[in-house]
């Protein structure tokens, strides 16, 4: 069973929220990722997103633009993002998801990134710029392969796209909070609440709200709402503060500490 | 004329729509309202109206005499879009995307801008027809065009610089999609070259035909037939779009679009996409792309701003593939050449862009036969670029 679904599983019959942690991989290196990843899973992380880092982040506010440019520094790739995964799952059971632009995807070429995705014990794929229209082919070749391809679905997605997306979508549903790029807020807007109750009546499957997470105070006023909450710029703020290895990693930690409920 | 792109906009298997969920709606009522408006007689006699009355439309089709002569081979024809209002074919595509933006009720406009010349041609519409502006443009354009951004703030517009990545017009239109996809609801992106995502490329050429549509009936009266070869420049490749557009199922005429060479395609330091780069994908669309080997895009560099752009349309990608277009590139000191001998020849200061259109000409022109034409596309105009052109004479000792 995938280990998105055994999780999800596991959060409804505990009646908990999930917390999907994002890291830009590579930010500061590789290595500090790997030890920052298993201290999510430490601090009660449910997932983690690895974020590959782009040349044009188009989906992504400052922060998350700023820490793709260090990775890039470092000579980041998707090949070493997924032999990072592959490291992590040696010995972690958490389930891992990679986000990624489809560039990158493209030029490594779709089939052997999945067969290099299945073999790095990966287990679902987020590609912001690649929508309904055309994810037909890498979606079915991941799903295939037994990863989950993760739709998104934004304030202004259309009560029909939303349908099709919840026809065509597993594992569970990435609910943008805002129209807008990823970046902390420190509210959620009644767009992202209606967007949630909407996809809501028309699926089972669990939703995950991103964009703009920041605060514990912001989970728990989601209630029932939202199966899960994704946090990507608040935390990738924290790494980019630097400071020694250990100085980073309790922050992260208790950062994350904070939204176990 | 050919029915690309397809419902899903391809051309071939160029083009689609590779964007983030919040900006489908948009572009899927975009694709509604354009066909609407492609199709409705009233709206295009606005158009029209506008092109004549404030853009100066048609533009001349002018025999260049002593060009020709220099060359010394076949007659030729420079379609003179530099003399449109604000000096570039740009305003053809602005116009009418202005005109779509005021009829869909949305009360502000973005654009992206490299050489200034698309910034310009929008801030103007936007003024003329009573809606708010932003233009993003990257720092590096800023300095190199310090002209055309004053231009655009005596027109009211705001001018946001762009610091990330290469400080140019890639970056200027991440920042602007990030802009639309946060103001979708009032917003309209006017997207100013045959780039992005479906409708864009597709929409931007329409707009742009009017150049391809006028040559045609030009040269049918001066020389009774069709002209043997069509050369544009290539950066996004609106112009080369708009010009070949309505010549492409007449065989019998040679499609050449020049891209940049810049300091030659052996270096790192060009922007010849279709020429050097391979597919991938890049602000909405699959298309050819200047991208490293783990597809990331790579910083192009031309001495035109307006050409240093790592992507291409790709309706461009598909006439390379399908062999009914060829593609070539010029470098910089070539078409710092040819920008001085239009000057000295025909006393006409051009863009830099058309610049590179006009150097493919030395290599063309001679080889064909005094009974043969050839039209070129003079995209816009060279005032923007005579500080630049000044520096890089003295400093190329040309």
């Amino acid at each position: 069973m995938n280990r998105i679904d055994s999780t999800f599983g596991r959060l409804r019959m505990e009646n908990r929220k999930g917390i999907i942690a994002y890291v830009t991989a590579g930010d500061p290196d590789l290595e500090t990722t790997e030890k920052i990843v298993l201290k999510l899973a430490e601090s009660g992380a449910s997932m983690v997103e690895l974020g590959v880092p782009f040349s044009d982040p188009v989906a992504d506010g400052p922060v998350i633009q700023a820490a793709s440019a260090r990775a890039l520094k470092n000579k980041v790739t998707l090949e070493k993002v997924l032999d990072l995964a592959g490291r992590i799952r040696k010995y972690s059971d958490i389930p891992l998801l990679v986000m990624t632009y489809y560039n990158p995807v493209y030029a490594y070429g779709n089939k052997r990134f999945v067969e290099k995705a299945l073999a790095s014990g990966l287990d679902g794929v987020i590609i912001p710029d690649l929508p309904l229209e055309e994810a037909g082919l890498p979606a079915k070749s991941l799903r295939e392969a037994g990863l989950h391809y993760i739709y998104l679905l934004a304030p202004t997605s259309s009560p029909s796209r939303i349908k099709k997306t919840v026809t065509s979508a597993s594992g569970f549903i990435y609910c943008v909070s805002v129209a807008g790029v990823t970046g902390a807020r420190d509210f959620i807007t009644t767009a992202g609440l209606r967007l949630l109750k909407d996809t809501r009546s028309l699926t089972d499957l669990p939703l995950a709200l991103g964009f703009g997470i920041s605060c514990p105070e912001q989970v728990r006023a989601l209630g029932d709402q939202a199966d899960a909450v994704i946090i990507g710029s608040a935390l990738v703020k924290l790494i980019e503060k630097g400071g020694t290895e250990e100085e980073v990693l309790e922050r992260v930690g208790s950062f994350l500490n904070k939204f176990r409920c | 004329m050919h029915s690309l792109p397809d419902h899903k906009g391809y051309f071939g298997s160029f083009g689609g729509r590779f964007v983030p969920e919040t900006l489908m709606t948009a572009l899927l009522e975009l694709e509604e309202s354009y066909r609407n408006f492609k199709e409705n007689p009233q709206f295009q006699q606005e158009l029209q109206y506008y092109l004549q009355q404030y853009c100066g439309r048609p533009t001349p089709l002018y025999y260049a005499d002593r060009l020709t002569k220099r060359l010394g081979g076949a007659k030729v024809y420079l379609k003179r879009e530099d003399l449109n209002h604000t000096g570039a074919h740009k305003i053809n595509n602005t116009l009418g995307q202005g005109l779509m933006a005021v009829k869909m009720g949305k009360k502000r406009v973005i654009a992206e801008t490299g050489a200034g010349q698309h910034g310009v041609a929008t801030a103007t519409v936007a003024t003329m027809f009573g809606l708010k502006c932003t233009i993003y443009m990257g720092e590096e354009d800023i300095r190199r065009q310090e002209l055309n951004v004053f231009r655009m703030k005596l027109l009211g517009a705001s001018v946001i610089p762009v610091s990330s990545g290469s400080k140019t017009l890639k970056d200027a239109t991440n920042e602007a999609l990030r802009d639309w996809v946060a103001n979708v609801d009032n917003t309209h992106y006017i997207i100013g070259s045959v780039v992005g995502p479906h409708p864009y490329p597709a929409m931007v050429r329409d707009f742009q035909k009017v150049i391809g549509l006028e040559t045609k009936d030009q040269l049918f009266n001066i020389a009774g037939k069709l002209p043997d070869y069509l050369v544009a420049c290539v950066g996004g490749g609106s112009n080369a779009a708009g010009f070949f557009y309505p010549f492409i199922e007449e065989n019998a005429v040679g499609l050449i679009g020049v891209e940049a060479a810049g300091k030659g395609l052996s270096t790192a330091y060009h922007a010849a996409t279709l020429s050097a780069g391979k597919p991938g994908v890049l602000h909405g669309n699959l298309s050819y792309l200047l991208q490293d080997e783990a597809g990331q895009v790579a910083i192009a560099h031309s001495i035109s701003a307006g050409l240093d752009y790592p992507g291409v349309g790709p309706e461009h990608a598909y006439l390379k593939e399908s062999g009914r277009a060829c593609y070539v590139a010029v470098t910089d000191a070539e078409a710092l050449k040819a920008f001085r001998m239009l000057a000295r020849l025909e006393g006409i200061i051009c863009a830099l862009e058309s610049a590179h259109a006009l150097a493919y000409l030395e290599q063309l022109a001679p080889k064909l036969s005094t009974q043969q034409s050839v039209v070129v596309c003079l995209s816009g105009r060279g005032d923007k670029d005579v500080a630049s052109v000044s520096k890089a004479l003295k400093e190329a000792d040309l």
